[in-house]
């Protein structure tokens, strides 16, 4: 019904609010499936940082959207016709959940009953994210600095730290001042928190970088871009980002030295179990200082532009 | 005394329950920006205390209740906060307040609409 309700509107504001919402009753699905994990970081990326990006987007591209120069019934027949062959096909799928099917027998159950034995972190999502599956993660990782590399590449940070400080219009509210100096402090608290505990509640690296942006976000927003870059400048989220790849990638190779496969974190110490321990938190900072850099540098990106008239 | 507990906190619960929807009917059926500002943030400021702490009283002292508790502070402090920047934000955009009812007689012409 949302999704329904931000194909038919033309007001751009009110499309970027209703994709808040629709990420907010995701993450609320999520956990009604006892996805607790996935649902932080849909809560925190979808509903949290990418309301704030694509508003800021908004000043670029203008408050609403075209009328569209084509009538909709070829597109229309085209997706009823792509839909109805995807839902033909999911028919023959084993029903979601079932622990008979095939998806669910092949390593899933090593990874529930060894999970906890083999790599020592009592949250299983961690221990298959970071462990078991950490190439992917890897990929995801590179994705999220070359998603990166494209905005800076398209946009560019521009350098105004020398320009005398722009006075931000949110300046001018006491309340609002002083309340966010408060809450800076224990939003960064709160992100290193998510950070080292992701191994034994929900959290980890993904949720930590944005959760550690959005403090800064935030700062930017309220006392000004000028303010923000002369804190975090933005050569070091350049350096930041490729060095949290770099940390990723280094745990990967360093058993190779070794003997041992790539990304086999037993090999980084005596004992296998230390081992995996090590290898998971080091590969989660390195994916919260590339998640938190980019995320950063995007807003960086797009702040303080104006709409080319 | 565990059924009061039980009752304190379906109380609770139900006045929270009460207060939201009072909010949202406040948020559809006003008709200018800060008088919905109104609406929404003063009873959801206070419907997600009143929820959580009906909430709290069925937990057990753990660490989850403090964290519930430091949930509700940080909502105390953050919904009026929110709510007062967007009132600022709409002043600076140049929202004015309805003062007058559209319908009133025509000799009310000062009125300065939303």
């Amino acid at each position: 019904m949302i999704a329904v309700a931000v194909i038919r509107l033309r007001d751009l504001f009110a499309v970027v609010m209703l994709f808040g919402i629709y990420s907010f009753m995701t993450a609320a699905l999520f956990m009604d499936l006892d996805a607790v994990d996935v649902a932080f970081t849909e809560a925190a990326v979808g509903a949290g940082v990418t309301t704030v990006l694509m508003l800021s987007v908004l000043r670029l591209t203008g408050r609403s959207e075209r009328r569209p120069a084509h009538g909709p019934l070829l597109p229309l027949i085209v997706v009823a016709v792509t839909g109805a062959a995807l839902v033909y096909g999911t028919l023959d799928a084993p029903l979601l959940g079932d622990p008979g099917a095939p998806a669910n027998q092949h390593v899933a159950p090593r990874y529930i009953e060894q999970g906890p034995i083999e790599v020592g972190t009592p949250n299983m999502v961690t221990a298959v994210l970071a462990s078991y599956r950490g190439y992917d993660t890897l990929g995801e990782t590179v994705v999220i600095f070359t998603a990166g590399l494209a905005v800076l590449l398209l946009l560019g940070i521009r350098d105004d730290t020398d320009a005398l400080p722009e006075q931000s219009p949110l300046l001018g509210q006491l309340v609002l001042r002083v309340v966010v100096k408060s809450l800076i402090p224990l939003i960064l608290l709160y992100a290193l928190y998510v950070q080292f505990h992701g191994d034994y509640g929900a959290g980890g690296g993904f949720q930590a970088g944005v959760i550690f942006a959005t403090g800064f976000i935030l700062y930017a927003l309220v006392f000004g871009h000028a303010d923000a870059k002369r804190v975090v400048p933005p050569r070091w989220l350049h350096r930041l980002a490729a060095t949290g790849v770099l940390i990723y990638a280094g745990v990967g190779v360093a058993p190779l030295f070794s003997g041992q496969a790539f990304l086999d974190y037993s090999a980084l110490a005596t004992d296998p179990v230390q081992g995996q321990h090590l290898g998971v938190m080091l590969v989660e900072l390195g994916v919260g200082i590339t998640v938190f850099s980019i995320v950063l540098a995007i807003f960086y990106a797009l702040a303080g532009r104006r709409r080319q008239m | 005394m565990s059924l009061l507990v039980e009752l304190l906190s379906g109380a609770l619960l139900l006045a929270g329950s009460v207060l939201c929807i009072t909010g949202g009917v406040g948020l559809l059926r006003l008709p200018d920006f800060f008088a919905r500002v109104h609406a929404a943030g003063l009873t959801e400021t206070l419907a997600a205390p009143l929820l959580l702490c009906g909430l709290m009283l069925q937990m057990d002292w753990s660490l989850d209740l403090l964290k519930v508790a430091m949930i509700m502070l940080f909502i105390l402090a953050t919904n009026p906060t929110a709510s007062h920047s967007m009132a600022g934000a709409a002043l600076h955009g140049g929202q004015r307040p309805l003062v007058t009812d559209p319908d009133d007689e025509p000799q009310e012409d000062k009125s300065s609409t939303a």
